[in-house]
């Protein structure tokens, strides 16, 4: 078996409505066999959002590779190219971290526990005492553990009680969270991955499944050689897999989704595919929505995305006819330009219709990371634990009652702070200490230079990472930290499937779990309650998690009916039943919702009266704004759209995957997709290094001609080149920046 | 008909709220999205004077001379320079505050005129163009509330 380049594995075509046939993977290290592995620990796979449910081979107290877990429900034992040759290489990497630095005479030098906290507190304390919480600002991950997280959110937030707390899942799920949020009140994924055995047609708006969630595209694959397969239509600029197999492929210019979405929308009212009756009962905001999209028509869509209108109305129609449509949504849509208005379009078309809530009609509104959906849930982001509302002080009393704190020091006077506001604080000077866990910055956040700047002046940084990262390169005090199959903890994917993942081997060295990083803080800080006690009451995961519970009792991300016990001996288990709003009752409830919402345009929170006003109280919103062009456009200096995206063989900024010898051989470095006109216009020829320019900085890259959109030049995000050309703009709803929609000129370099 | 003078003042008010708007965006163009929502505020004034053209083309308008004493004392004038750092941030967006409400407050005068004349088209701009300046003030509304904390208490005074 090679899946590096039998990437989707072979097919096991089934019919609509049966079970997908389970199909084992299997990886171990050269010489080994599956009867050699001493212990199998049951886990999943973090090396995307899917969470492929698997189990990691140990073997001399070290992980040798990992299998599917053929009865989990979310990948029937398979495996996709990451997952089998990233998960574990590099945990024996020698460069992992194994003490703590702390930076002397300008270096970083190795030193013990105690120092390496010490000096954390020391700064912390006095930083407290000279500025107050505000000093302090928290950027984490999409990739801890949610007993991590919830600790973290519990420290930050009652412990500190600064606002400026957020995560990299702004950069990648951000937007999914901000339009369940706008669409239904709360976030909480309304679909599952079942829903592609019971589709009959499939829309993927800007998702390249294929090389980001390589099994769930295995899983769509192997209806669509089936009997019965579903109809797919794929919204992407470039010729993807996804295309390949559509039965219309919408190739919007790069920044104009909206204007699509809107024309699609239109196209539900005016050809009366919209269920009046389901979308007055349960829905608001029809009028103005029909009035908001009454201008797109296709002839107006094919003038701004450069489609063809017939593939509007197309599309469209296979949208209003379909019976059971399964949305699925991603980066191209979350990183690009009116991400939030784009993808509640999605959700728009599927009210209109009546169309979640059962078998086959669901909407998947993805994540980019392995347990983003966790950093949402508890709130070591720019969210509140539980889906709370910052804006709702019944809210905020319930969490200082769950934590025995005075309500005034939970921040709830604005929405936290979002990554960018945070590294601007920064800047600024107002932020003194950021405590980076789990991410690299430096690589993944727009305008790195910028970053970098930030990163390496005044600020006090504090990084605890697996390898000394181009961030960890830039900290004050880096601590080496666990990773996955080293520590235990829960975890739940994009579709709501929650895992436990129990400790297989030992970390290196004095390496320990990010949850004990935290509580070493929260000790050397000695936070107490009201009453005195230790703030944090848990010293193990499974207490963590008993907290947790708790926390989200009643709320819609409610856990309290699983256990560390109920995970182990069933596997993966959905919080919410497998599907959300299957009565169409949604958390809309002035009293109970997560936001009031936003202005779509403008990112403006709508207010308590207001939202009381449009007395939704259950019943979902049907929002929109119009298209307006994307900040940067190609001009005689930049004459060529700047997009990026992902690659099959590599994750984020390569951290894990990077250190696997087949993925990176597969991938090595970055490269430059142009068009063939384009590049006959610029005498490059595939394989030439060319450089590409944006109004920040330069790159070399060898040139790729493929099928991108003539006027598009595609760069992927892993490599640090993409972000150096990247501009700092951000979604006005959600916050995530717009990683597709920069302008850049290219020249051969020989030139 | 006093309405004319009452049409000048909030064309004259939206103008100055349109490039107020834009002086704001550009001169804080360090925060990006100050930048960006600044300029498509603007844009939505920019599309009130437009919508005030045929009404104006009918009643006429009157700018504020020497006979119109009371809107001449409450003109506002535009913003023509930024201030600087996160207090003259703040301080920026409370002065185009300031201008949305005169804007606002003098649509409803409008609006409330338009209704006794049964003015279906004027009624149809005023309320329309009224509900665009509340999005501009909830949106500056929202900007300042987050920024007030750390601009205050621990920002630098440059
Ligand atoms: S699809 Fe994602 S979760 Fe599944 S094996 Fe691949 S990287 Fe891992």
């Amino acid at each position: 078996m090679d899946r590096i380049s039998d990437i989707w594995g072979t097919r096991n075509p089934h019919s609509r409505g049966t079970t997908w046939p389970a199909r084992v993977d299997l990886h171990l290290d050269e010489g080994l066999t599956e009867a050699q592995v001493d212990r199998w620990v049951p886990s999943a796979c973090v090396l995307c959002s899917n969470g492929c449910g698997c189990e990691i081979a140990v073997k001399d107290g070290r992980m040798v590779g990992v299998r599917g877990r053929a009865d989990d429900p979310v990948n029937g034992g398979r495996l996709g190219p990451k997952g089998l040759y990233g998960s574990t290489p590099w945990s024996r990497s020698p460069d992992r971290l194994t003490r703590p630095l702390i930076r002397e005479g300008g270096e970083l030098v190795e030193c013990d526990w105690d120092t390496a906290m010490g000096r954390i507190a020391e700064v912390s304390r006095r930083l407290l005492r000279e500025r107050g919480p505000l000093s302090h600002g928290f950027y984490t991950s999409g990739q801890l553990f949610l007993e991590e997280y919830y600790t973290l959110a519990v420290i930050g937030k009652a412990g500190i009680g600064t606002p400026h707390m957020d995560g990299n899942t702004r950069l990648c799920t951000a937007t999914a969270a901000a339009s369940l949020k706008e669409s239904f009140g709360a976030d909480g994924q309304p679909g599952c991955y079942d829903d592609v055995e019971h589709c009959d047609a499939i829309f993927l708006y800007g998702h390249n499944m294929p090389e980001t969630q390589t099994v769930l595209w295995a899983r769509v694959l192997d209806r669509l050689r089936g009997a019965d397969p579903p109809v797919l239509v794929c919204v992407d600029p470039r010729r993807t897999a996804v295309a390949a197999e559509a039965t219309v492929h919408l190739a919007p210019k790069v920044g104009t989704n909206l204007a699509l979405m809107n024309g699609l929308v239109r196209e539900l009212f005016v050809n009366g595919w919209v269920d009046e009756d389901w979308v007055g009962e349960h829905t608001v905001g029809v009028e103005t929505l029909r009035e908001i999209v009454s201008p797109y028509t296709p002839d107006e869509v094919a003038r701004i995305c450069e489609v063809e209108p017939e593939d509007v109305t197309k599309a469209a129609r296979i949208f209003g006819t379909s019976q059971r449509v399964l949305s699925t949504v991603l980066q191209g849509f979350y990183q690009s330009h009116q991400a939030t208005a784009s993808a509640v379009a999605v959700n728009n078309l599927h009210l209109l219709r009546g169309m979640l809530g059962r078998p086959g009609a669901g909407i998947l509104q993805m994540n980019g990371q392995p347990t983003a959906q966790n950093n949402r849930e508890c709130g070591a982001d720019g969210d509140l634990p539980g889906f709370r509302n910052w804006d709702n002080e019944q809210h905020i009393a319930e969490l200082a009652r769950l934590w025995n704190v005075d309500p005034l020091v939970i921040p709830h006077w604005a929405e936290p702070t979002h990554a960018l506001q945070i590294f601007k604080y920064a800047e600024e000077g107002s932020i003194g200490l950021l405590w980076i866990s789990a991410t690299n910055p430096a690589v993944s956040l727009p305008e790195s230079a910028r970053i970098r700047r930030i990163l390496g002046g005044d600020c006090f940084v504090v990084v605890q990472d697996l390898f000394r990262t181009e961030t960890a390169e830039l900290a004050d005090v880096v601590l080496p930290a666990a990773g996955w199959g080293e520590k235990t903890g829960t975890f739940t994917n994009a579709d709501r499937t929650v895992h436990l993942s129990e400790q297989a081997v030992s970390p290196p060295g004095e390496a320990r779990s990010d949850f004990e990083i935290f509580l070493g803080y929260a000790d050397a800080m000695d936070f107490r309650d009201a009453d005195g006690r230790p703030l944090i009451g848990w010293r193990t995961p499974e207490h963590a998690f008993e907290a947790w519970r708790e926390a989200s009792r009643g709320r819609p991300c409610d856990y309290s009916e699983l256990s560390y016990d109920r995970l182990r001996s069933s596997g993966g288990l959905r919080w919410g039943a497998d599907r959300l709003y299957t009565d169409a009752s949604f958390p809309s409830a002035t009293d109970f919702c997560e936001t009031y919402g936003h202005d779509l345009l403008t990112g403006a929170t709508v207010t308590e009266q207001e939202h009381r006003a449009q007395g939704a109280d259950g019943r979902a919103f049907l929002k929109g704004a119009p298209y307006h062009p994307a900040p940067e456009t190609p001009s005689e200096e930049f004459p060529l759209l700047f997009t990026t995206g992902r690659t099959v063989h590599q994750f984020h900024t390569r951290t894990k995957t990077g250190r696997s010898r087949p993925l990176n051989r597969a991938a090595p470095e970055a490269w430059a997709e142009l068009s063939e006109a384009d590049a006959a216009k610029l005498g490059i020829k595939d394989g030439d290094r060319v450089r590409v320019e944006s109004p920040r900085s330069a790159v070399e890259v060898p040139a790729r001609i493929t099928r991108v959109p003539t006027g598009t030049v595609f760069v992927p995000f892993h490599y640090g080149q993409a972000n150096e050309l990247t501009a700092t703009v951000w979604d006005p709803v959600s916050k995530q920046p717009a990683f597709k929609t920069a302008v850049c000129r290219v020249t051969p370099c020989n030139s | 008909m006093q309405l004319v003078i009452y049409l000048g003042l909030v064309h004259h008010a939206e103008q100055t709220l349109a490039e107020s708007f834009r002086v704001v965006g550009h001169g804080h163009a360090d925060q990006p999205d100050v930048q960006l929502i600044c300029e498509q505020l603007a844009a939505l004034s920019d599309d009130h004077v437009r919508r005030l053209t045929p009404v104006v083309d009918r009643y006429g308008e009157q700018h504020s001379g020497a006979d119109v004493e009371e809107p001449e004392r409450l003109h506002a004038d535009g913003l023509a320079e930024v201030r600087q750092g996160p207090v003259g941030l703040l301080r920026d967006l409370q002065d185009l505050h300031v201008l949305g409400t005169l804007v606002q407050t003098t649509w409803t005068v409008v609006h409330q005129a338009a209704q006794g004349l049964r003015d279906a088209e004027l009624i149809g701009a005023a309320r329309h163009c009224s509900a665009e300046t509340s999005r501009q003030l909830a949106w500056l509304n929202t900007r300042m509330k987050a920024a007030a904390p750390q601009a205050l208490i621990v920002a630098g005074r440059d």
